[in-house]
């Protein structure tokens, strides 16, 4: 009864004559239109904004401060780079670098970065909702959003938008895209990089054609099963094939290997095979001779591996191979699988006979003790080769009568802007992109028994530098305004002509460049015609010696004939001449002895050379150059003047500092350069 | 009031380097307690921000005998760095071993471990763990490539340390904040860019303006700053 008449009493007083409806309308509307400014006077980037004023009012620089604060939302807009970020707004201080020292969110200064706030804008590099300007919106992932702030540890796959070349800053944006290529995930993968290369596999997996006259049944049962077991630095990943599957694949793979080229030669029976002794004592020397080490690794007794990784680790090697098959091996691997790296060395029967007792008494006894094999019968035989199929076996491996499937497993062009909704997370699993990514990487069969991606042996830091690759592959990228994106270049010369056969024998770019295309282990040789005297050269071939003392790996002595020597040299000094070394770079009369004086003095003194480089052996010790004692034999003068000038400009990367000399200094420690000759006693004065 | 909390739990989460939410665990009870706590390994890291240390930070709780402790409680914290696990008790060798995970920001992050004493005192030990940003990783691949050689006596296989080769003066190590704390970021640069004898010390300091460029020497500098030892603070701005 009283609540009804207490309503009348508001009712009539607010309503109750024209006048009064005006008035109370009137204040409803004024009401409801200030919900929206009063909302936004409470706004979260009002409060930082104000909570910054607070914090730099007592400061000595607080008028600088004050006048460069723009208050109200900040945007940053770049409307063909799709950037519409309001994150400023609240990060007010990403710009004043005397706040350095303040670590509260969100007024800390950007650390030091390649690229200016205003071309690139946030968003870009770090993810997230940049026209929001409430901390959830733009930080975390909604509904509406899916893409949150991407963690700092992956912050390099940003870079990788851009930039396909090796950058000095994002170490981990490196090692993920060497580890795609090295570990194969292209063999499989199709991943387009955003300036439209596709990333290439450089594992090269063995052909397994022939496989039947390199290895047997149980090691390739052994191998399926736990490839670490045999080589702890193998790549090869593990199918988590069960013991039947992995006796049908071994049967497959031995029933459909045919002869290899180097089979039909027949192998000449050497005289007297030498005895285990012989071998322990004498194959160490062939191995440190062919300088295997600088490709294969071992493990040594501490269970380190030594050695490089650019070949097949060599630990248990006897456990694997066919003695047969490992001297033909030694002799001819092109005889075996045409497209290996191998170099074809030039040993004769006693040496190779020596070199393979001495491999094949590496190996562990107990490792095939517990394989035993049923007989192989055709209908293993037919799983095998379903199961090679299924799998995707030929993506990797030439395999008889398999051809290599075409889209085997998803593309990852477009990977790390993967909508949110397509993927399946894992129970339990913080449901973010980089979280998927890694754990699909890290364990794929736990997304699925039934998948058919095996499990890569991969330690925590390869596998966030995989996924920090991974992250680089985005819609963003794809988009990119051409003139953005850095392409690293790919050449793809070889050697032409007769010399370019003996080079491909030899496999030379195994290890050296040539005009951009080879490996980094060796010197790049694409200007080393101009660099070298012949007579040099010529020796070298004959018995190459290191010319860095601190050095482990180097050049191997591949026993070539005089005939192949000249062919080489000859090729090397017409093709591999750089530009501007004609005889007039330098007056030879530059070269006297009052310049070669004076030369030392800047060599010893001024420069203090030898504090990297050695021009005499009995005083000098250092150990990083190459040892300049008898460069007056090796090295053209004309190149070692040029050299002084600009290193950088005929080895690019070079780790010899611009000395910056005067046009006479170079000279005149060109001329006491040239005066260091071996065989000439002492050198200077 | 919610909106102050809501900031806070952002900034936390920031700091934290976005990393796994651990629910937070009930405090262990210790076996037995110990009077000291002491450093095994992984105290002094460096890695990427917001990225894990590569080797577990390992602590090892002594007694009063100056024998290893077995389980003690041990508790470690951090501003802005994360533990797994955040405190455990130590195994059979009197050690604890735990994964790091630095924060977001570049800086150096202050890694307390600590131990429960009997009656209730804490004894502690302070690590430090090194998130590099980008101008510090730049630094760091600079000075690998043409620094370390002369300037880290310790040696990698492929790159035999140049350190007992050169004639006196010994070249500090980029981490001796005992000598580089001292000399100015300007002092630096100009070393690296124009050789030892543009500030009258020995020529076995190559000139290197021509070889790098004004960005990668600061970088350079940045890099010796994050890694000095002990830490360097920067001059206060005049």
């Amino acid at each position: 009864m009283s609540a009804q008449t207490t309503l009348q009493r508001i009712a009539s007083f607010l309503l109750g004559t024209p006048a009064r409806r005006f008035a109370s309308i009137s204040l409803l509307l004024a009401v409801v239109s200030s919900i929206a400014p009063t909302r936004d006077l409470f706004s979260e980037w009002r409060h930082y904004q104000r909570q910054y004023r607070q914090l730099i009012q007592h400061r000595t620089d607080a008028a600088r401060l004050e006048k460069r604060f723009q208050s109200g939302i900040q945007q940053i807009w770049i409307p063909e780079q799709h950037v519409v970020d309001r994150c400023s707004t609240c990060h007010v201080a990403l710009q004043e670098n005397s706040l350095a020292s303040q670590t509260t969110q969100p007024f800390r200064p950007h650390p030091p970065m390649p690229h200016a706030l205003n071309e690139f804008g946030c968003v870009m590099c770090h993810h997230g909702q940049g026209a929001a300007t409430t901390v959830t919106e733009a930080h975390y992932s909604t509904k509406a959003w899916e893409q949150p702030i991407l963690p700092a540890r992956y912050l390099e796959a940003s870079c990788g938008q851009c930039h396909m070349e090796t950058l000095k800053g994002t170490p981990q944006l490196n090692q993920g895209r060497r580890l795609l290529a090295r570990y194969g995930c292209a063999h499989c993968h199709a991943i387009t990089q955003p300036d439209g290369t596709l990333i290439v596999p450089v594992d090269e997996p063995p052909s397994l054609e022939h496989i039947a006259e390199k290895t047997s049944r149980e090691w390739i049962f052994a191998w399926i099963k736990n490839p670490q077991a045999y080589a702890v630095s193998a790549t090869m990943p593990n199918f988590r094939f069960n013991d039947h599957e992995a006796t049908d694949i071994a049967n497959f793979l031995i029933a459909q290997s045919n002869a290899s080229e180097n089979s039909k030669t027949a192998l000449t029976a050497h005289a007297s095979l030498p005895s285990s002794e012989l071998a322990a004592v004498e194959g160490p020397g062939i191995y440190g001779m062919m300088f295997c080490a600088s490709c294969h690794a071992t493990q040594n007794s501490k269970g380190n591996l030594m050695g490089g990784d650019l070949a097949p680790e060599l630990t248990r090697v006897g456990n694997k191979v066919n003695p047969e098959w490992l001297r033909r091996w030694l002799k001819a691997p092109q005889g075996y699988d045409p497209k290996t790296r191998m170099p074809r060395y030039r040993y004769d029967e006693k040496q190779v006979a020596l070199l393979s007792s001495y491999l094949l008494a590496k190996k562990d006894d107990d490792f095939l003790s517990n394989v035993h094999l049923g007989p192989s019968d055709e209908q293993s035989v037919a799983r095998g080769r379903k199961l090679t199929a299924d799998y995707g076996c030929a993506a990797c491996h030439h395999i008889n009568g398999i051809s290599p499937p075409e889209g085997f497993a998803p593309d990852l062009s477009r990977v790390g802007s993967k909508p949110l909704f397509q993927v399946g997370f894992l129970r339990g699993m913080p449901e973010t992109l980089p979280d998927y990514i890694s754990g699909k990487i890290r364990d794929p069969r736990a997304f699925g028994p039934a998948l058919k991606m095996p499990s890569f042996t991969l330690a925590d830091g390869q596998v966030e530098a995989l996924t920090t690759a991974l992250l680089a592959q985005t819609d963003r990228a794809v988009t990119m305004p051409p003139e953005l994106v850095r392409s690293s270049q790919h050449a793809r010369y070889h050697p032409g002509g007769d010399a370019g056969r003996l080079m491909e024998d030899l496999r030379c770019q195994s290890c050296h460049t040539i005009n951009g295309n080879g490996g980094d282990m060796a010197p790049d040789l694409t200007n080393e015609g101009s660099a070298v005297q012949r007579t040099w050269l010529l020796d070298f071939m004959k018995n190459p010696d290191t010319l860095r003392p601190a050095l482990i790996r180097r050049m191997p002595k591949f026993n070539l004939s005089d005939d192949e020597i000249r062919k080489l040299c000859d090729y090397m000094l017409t093709a591999y001449q750089a530009p501007g070394f004609d005889s007039d770079a330098l007056d030879p009369r530059a070269l006297n002895s009052e310049a070669a004086a004076r030369g030392k003095e800047l060599f010893y003194t001024k420069y203090a050379c030898q504090s990297c480089h050695i021009a005499d052996f009995k005083q000098d010790k250092g150990y990083v150059g190459p040892a300049l004692a008898d460069v007056g034999d090796r090295l053209t003068p004309v190149w070692l003047y040029k050299w002084l000038k600009d290193p950088d400009a005929l080895v690019p990367g070079t780790a010899m500092p611009n000395p910056h000399l005067s046009e006479q200094e170079a000279r005149d420690m060109t001329a006491f350069l040239v005066t260091r000759k071996a065989k000439k006693k002492g050198g200077g004065k | 009031m919610r909106r102050l909390s809501t900031a806070s739990m952002v900034v936390a989460m920031l700091l934290g380097g976005c990393g796994k939410r651990v629910p937070v665990a009930v405090s262990l009870t210790p076996k037995s307690f110990g009077t000291q706590i002491v450093e095994q390994s992984g105290g002094k890291q460096t890695t990427g921000v917001g990225a894990r240390l590569a080797d577990p930070l390992v602590v090892q709780v002594n007694g009063a005998d100056g024998n290893a402790v077995v389980g003690a409680l041990v508790k470690f914290r951090g501003d802005g760095a994360a533990f797994v696990p955040a405190q455990a008790l130590t195994d059979d060798s009197g050690q604890v071993s735990t994964i790091v995970q630095l924060g977001s920001v570049p800086r150096s992050y202050l890694l307390v471990a600590e131990t429960l004493k009997q009656g209730g005192d804490v004894a502690g030990i302070t690590m430090r763990g090194t998130a590099l940003g980008y101008q510090e990783k730049v630094g760091k691949q600079v000075s690998e490539k043409y620094c370390t050689m002369c300037h880290d006596p310790e040696s990698t296989t492929e790159r035999v340390s140049n350190f007992d080769n050169l004639a006196p003066p010994a070249p500090h190590m980029l981490s001796d904040g005992t000598v580089l704390n001292s000399i100015s970021d300007a002092d630096l640069i100009k070393i690296i860019a124009d050789g030892g004898p543009a500030l009258g010390k020995s020529p076995q300091t190559p000139a290197y303006r021509n070889t790098l460029t004004t960005a990668e020497i600061k970088a350079v500098v940045a890099y010796m700053r994050a890694i000095a030892d002990p830490p360097y603070s920067q001059p206060l701005a005049k």
